[in-house]
Parts: structure tokens; sequence; C-alpha cells
């Protein structure tokens, strides 16, 4: 689950976490009266108005912008919310449709008043599945996108991995502080931030912490001025307060719905559905539908109660997409009986009365030999396989 | 011989009187599985399904001999409940809980270092030799005994593997369902090393997906052995969209290295036969074995 930049900094903070202060603002006037609040707390004229969203790149697509004044900022909030903000990382990149924004993070100029002593840093948490442990990923090439540091410059790029067994040590807090030139006062601010910063990292169960840049100011202060923070859903269940931060508003609206039913569904831009128990299996056959010349609609695993109610909410679900050409379903029943899931199929379309496009049903597994007979007296536009060679080349048969 | 589990195992089920545990440890009874009882923190002493039911798996042990164990523990539990297999002095730790946060299975994966213990999965269909033992949740009448090994990350995938081999006039030696989370305790290479070493296996199918870099550590393994024996190839996943997660948590596409056309190219490159269709898993093995 991913946080907006302002709900990660809240997460930040409340771990004594120095990040780049700010207001939430859904409205223009929310926006001035969080402007009016941060001016009196910082006693600056200037702030950055950041448009909240799901997606990284923001500023390449004119979603943060400085304000120097009042007018600056009515006219920035008053541009950036309800625009569709395109950014690198949105549906379809810079040239797609963008994604709406709907809050606005009024943010304190952090690097204000010694533009010129403030220093950016890289700084990222994350679980690296190779070796099996977290790793503090950091540079001292900040405010850029890390991939391309990475690739042209690999020595600036440097990682210290986390032994779970004691934790992060100090004398990693002080190899990251040596590596990043850090002396004095900003050195030691930096050992607290990075403790606090792993400390938040296992609290909260993150997959990903993404701070860049993190800013050493021109007094020596070690401040986050972004935040991207992704959590892990399987912990959710200990984290109420993080969970509560879910904004399904940034989330696929199909995909939430499918959630609510059970199903694990990804919407994707084909022309065959596919409905499938089981995850491999499912990504199986979304291959097996483009060698067979078409591309998947869709990525669906309705799991281990393959059942009439499931089925058909999987079926409304897919029909919604005017581009299915042809549904394939694929189960291999094995605690779950096919004739079950065959009775369910044919109740579901019941159900549903007319669908329009033809459908493919391949079950194997126990009674799958039943399931056929069942399906193929149904007198429904409904067509049976049970070897996945047959279902195949059914698909080939109807989008050609 | 034959890999991981057998008709020699003692195996317990650790969840035994849950829900989920009852219903697959009874169809585990039914296969003919050696299960010599459960565990379930509270309720020692009794008997579930005319199996003893322990306290712990430590009684498990020094009580019944149990050397095995499966696990159907719920995902806030499943971690603590492998590290104590592992203290007990379980030797095949099997874990199908499936949702068990990361950073858990971080600090378990380390912890059980220290004991000489295999852990599969978590969130794997389990282990099968055929005729033997089944210590999984998958269809046992797919499996026909035979010659054949299998080595997945997925559960419905491994069957239909499965499914194919045996319709190829071939068999499964042992069936490992490895599990699709971001951190499992049997590698891809760690199974496909196993059955390499089975004098009982003869061909290896090796399924992986999208994700992380176990099936390409497994493919140099196999080259650098001398590819002792025929390994068929395939991996889910080729049409998936970038950045996003599919079902397994540990599914999804990073950079270059992790997409199913780098594995394939990866695979093909140590002498393995990839097939680009999953419908050609079975027939595949068939002809490379008449070789």
């Amino acid at each position: 689950m991913n946080l907006h930049e302002y709900q990660g900094k809240e997460l930040l903070s409340s771990y004594g976490i120095p990040v780049q202060r700010g207001k939430i603002a859904s409205t223009v006037e929310e926006a001035v009266a969080g402007y009016e609040q941060l001016k009196a707390e910082t006693g600056t004229e200037f702030c950055v108005v950041k448009a909240q969203i799901h997606a990284g790149g923001r500023g390449k697509g004119g979603g943060v912008k400085l304000a120097k004044n009042m007018d600056d900022l009515k006219q920035h909030a008053g541009n950036i919310l309800g625009m569709m903000l395109k950014t690198p990382q949105t549906p379809g990149g810079l040239n797609g449709e963008g994604k709406l924004v709907r809050k606005v993070f009024i943010a304190e100029d952090s690097y204000a008043p010694d533009f010129d002593a403030n220093k950016e840093y890289y700084i990222s948490i994350l679980m690296d599945r190779g070796a099996k442990r977290n790793v503090i990923i950091y540079s001292t090439e900040g405010g850029m996108n890390i991939e391309e540091v990475a690739e042209q410059t690999p020595h600036l790029v440097h990682k210290e991995y986390i032994d779970p067994h004691v934790g992060l040590r100090d004398f990693q807090k002080r190899n990251i502080a040596f590596n990043l030139g850090l002396t004095g006062t900003a050195y030691k601010n930096f050992l607290t931030f990075i403790g606090n910063l792993y400390k938040a990292f296992i609290g909260s169960d993150a997959s990903l912490f993404e701070i860049n840049p993190c800013l050493k100011t021109g007094d020596d202060r070690i401040i986050a001025v972004d935040a991207k923070v992704t959590l892990d859903e399987n912990a959710l269940f200990r984290h109420p307060d993080l969970e509560a931060m879910r904004d399904t508003d940034e989330e696929d609206p199909t995909e939430v719905e499918a959630k609510s039913y059970g199903l694990n569904y990804v919407n994707l831009d084909g022309n065959v559905g596919c409905m499938v128990n089981g995850a491999g299996l499912a990504m199986a056959t979304m291959d097996i539908i483009k060698l067979s010349g078409g591309s998947p609609a869709n990525f669906l695993d309705v799991g281990g109660t393959a059942d009439a109610t499931r089925v058909e909410h999987a079926f409304r679900l897919i029909l919604r997409d005017t581009n299915v050409k042809a549904i394939l379903i694929n189960i291999f029943g094995g605690i779950v009986r096919c004739d079950r899931v065959a009775q369910g199929v044919v109740d579901a379309y019941k159900n549903i009365g007319n669908i329009p496009v033809p459908i493919i049903v391949r079950l194997q597994g126990t009674n799958a030999d039943l399931a056929k007979v069942l399906i193929d007296n149904s007198g429904l536009h409904v067509h049976s396989a049970i070897e996945l060679q047959e279902a195949a080349d059914l698909v080939r048969k109807f989008i050609s | 011989m034959s890999v991981l589990v057998n008709k020699d195992s003692k195996i317990i089920v650790q969840g035994f009187t849950g829900k989920e545990g009852t219903f697959h440890a009874e169809q585990m009874i039914e296969y003919g599985t050696n299960i010599v009882g459960g565990v379930t923190p509270g309720k020692g002493g009794t008997q579930h399904l005319d199996k003893p039911v322990f306290n712990s798996v430590k009684e498990a042990v020094e009580k019944a001999g149990a050397n095995t164990s499966i696990i159907f523990v719920p995902p806030g539990f499943a971690a603590d409940a492998i590290m104590e297999a592992a203290e007990a002095g379980i030797k095949v730790i099997i874990c199908i809980t499936e949702g068990i946060p990361v950073q858990d299975m971080v600090v378990t994966k380390a912890y059980i270092e220290k004991f000489d213990c295999t852990l599969i999965g978590p969130n794997c269909p389990g282990v099968i030799t055929p005729d033997e033992a089944k210590v999984g949740i998958m269809p046992g009448f797919v499996f026909k005994k035979g010659r054949i090994g299998v080595v997945s990350k997925s559960g419905t995938l491994t069957y239909e593997a499965a499914d194919q081999i045996v319709k190829a006039g071939l068999g499964v030696s042992t069936a490992i369902g490895i599990g699709g989370d971001p951190i499992i305790g049997t590698s891809t290479k760690d199974a496909v090393q196993l059955l390499m070493e089975d004098p009982e296996t003869d061909g290896i199918v090796m399924i992986g997906e999208i994700g992380g870099n176990y099936e390409a550590i497994a493919s140099k393994y196999i080259q650098e052995t001398g590819n002792k024996k025929p390994v068929v190839g395939f991996i889910a996943g080729q049409t998936a969209p970038k950045g996003r997660t599919m079902g397994h948590a540990g599914a999804i596409v990073g950079g270059h290295d992790d997409t199913a056309e780098a594995k394939m190219e990866i695979m093909a490159s140590c002498g393995i036969h990839v097939v680009k269709s999953p419908a050609e898993i079975g027939i595949t093995m068939a002809r490379v074995l008449k070789k």
C-alpha cells in the first residue's frame, strides 16, 4: 500500500524524524488557511505547493510549484487542484491521461534562507530479496533520478546491509554519514536521523522508504524533504492506524471492488478476459492468450473457492471492459471440484442473462469429465475444453 | 530414496485443529501420509482425527518422534511456528500459510540458519512424493508415480505441469512447491539440486515466474554441474506489466532481469529446454528424454 507524501511525513514525524513541515488542503480556501498558518510557524513568505498523488516525478508534470506570496499561492493551488497530472510514473507516462489531483501539500521552503549552503542526498530502505535482508541505499547525488545515477556513476551509490539478528549498528550509521561527507553538527544530527528512519521502517512494516531529497541545511539540520512510503499489505493487520491512511481514490476502482469480493484483479488493456484459480496459473493463462494471437484484458485470480457468486462477480468485472472479445476461464480443480465450478459458471451466466462474447471454459482436475458434460448440455454460448492447448486453440478461433 | 518426504517421514501438523489444518490433515491421512499427530497450544493431551494433539512441537518430537512438520497457522503467527519447529529439531518444515509479513520472514530466515533444517515455503502448495507422502494441499491423484521431479513457485501451475507429465506417459518422483513469496526457505536452485542428486529422478521440470533471480541462479548451477539431467523450464508472466504485483507477493517485474523474457534467455543459454507455452511442458519433457 502506498502512502501520500504528507502521510509518509506524518509517519516519519511520529518517529522523531525532522521533515519538511506543511499543511494539507483539498480546496484553495484550505490552501490559503494552511499558508497563513505555515507562515506564522516558519516566519517566511515562501512555500512550495506540492500535488499529492501516488506517483513520482511530480515536478516534471507541473505538480510542484514555488509560491513567493499569497497571490502565487492562490494561483498555483488553483491550477494544481483538479488538474490531470502527468508524470513519467502515471499511467501512459507524460503522454498519458494523467491522474486527478485531489489534494495539495503546502510545504515550507526548507532551502531558505541560505540557499547555497544546502546539500541534497538520496536515501532509501528496502528489502533485498537476493540478500534476504534489509538494505539502506544512499548517495550524495540527491534530488536526482537514482536509476540514472546508478547507471552513469555507480561508484556514487552506496549500500549498507542490515543483519536481522542485530539490526542497524552504530558503526553502520557512521559509515553512511562518512560516505555522505558529513561533519560536525550535521554528522551528529544525521546519526539520529538514520537511526530513527530505520526504526520507522521496521516499526511500520514498510517495504520501501525513499527520501529524495534528504536535505542538509545551512544550519546543519537534516530534513526529509520528500517521503515515498510503501507498506507491506500483509502486515497491515497490525497497523490499523496506517491501514486507515489508505486512499482508494488513488487505486483502480475496479481493482478495489474486486478485492471486496475476494478476487485478485489487475486491469490490463487487451481483448481477452480471463478468470483463473491460482496466481501462477493465471499468469500462465495470460501468456497462452498472447501466444494464441490475443492479448490479456486482465489478471484475475478467483482463489480456492470458485463458487457461483464469485464467478458472477468476476464475469461482471470482466464484461465492464468493452474491449473484451472473448473470455477464457481456466480452472485446475484440485480440492475444488470441476463440476461445482461448471455449475457456478452456468448459474452465473443465467443470472447475468445475455453475455455478448464467447466464453471458453477449460476445467481440468477432479471431475473434469462431468464438468464438460454439464457445460456442453447447458445450451449456453459456452465452449468447453479439458486440455490447455484446446483452450488456446479456441481463443485463436474466436478472436481471429 | 526420494526427496524431502517419503513413507517413513513422521509428520506433524501445526495448526492441527483449525479449519484449514483439519481439512488438509484429513486429505493427507486419506492419501496414506504418515501423520503422527499435531500441535495446537492449549489442546495438548486430546485427540483429533484419531491422532494425538501436543501443546508444543518439542513435545511432538519427544513423544511421537516427529521429524517433519506442515504449518497451517494464520499469517500473524506462522513465523513463530516456523522458528518453534526449527528449535525443536524438525528437519523438514513445510509452511503453507499465505500472507506472512515480509519482515517476519527476514527475521525467521536468519533465525533458522543455525539449525539443521530445510524450510519449504511459505505460501506454497507443499511437497509430494507420489504413493509415499503428500505433505501439502495439492490434489494427490494428479501426481502419478514416475521419475520426473518438479520445482515450482506456484500451486495450480504445479498441478497443471504434473498432469501434463503424466499424460505424456511419464510420472512424478517428487514435486516441490517452493512458494511465491519474496523470502522463501528453499530456493529454486536448492530444490533443483535435491532432484539432480536424487537417483530416482531422471528429468526436472522447473517452473518460475517474474520477479527475483532464483531461476537465473538455478540455471547457472545446472550448467556448472554439467547438465546431468534434462531440465524443462517455463516462466509465467511473459505478459505481465511492469511494477504491478501479480497475485503472488514476489511476482513483480522490477528491473530488466526480472522479466520473463530475460529469465528465459538465461535459462536457454544454460542448456535448459525452455517452453514458451505452458501447454507444452509435458510433451517437451517426453521429447527431450527420448534423445
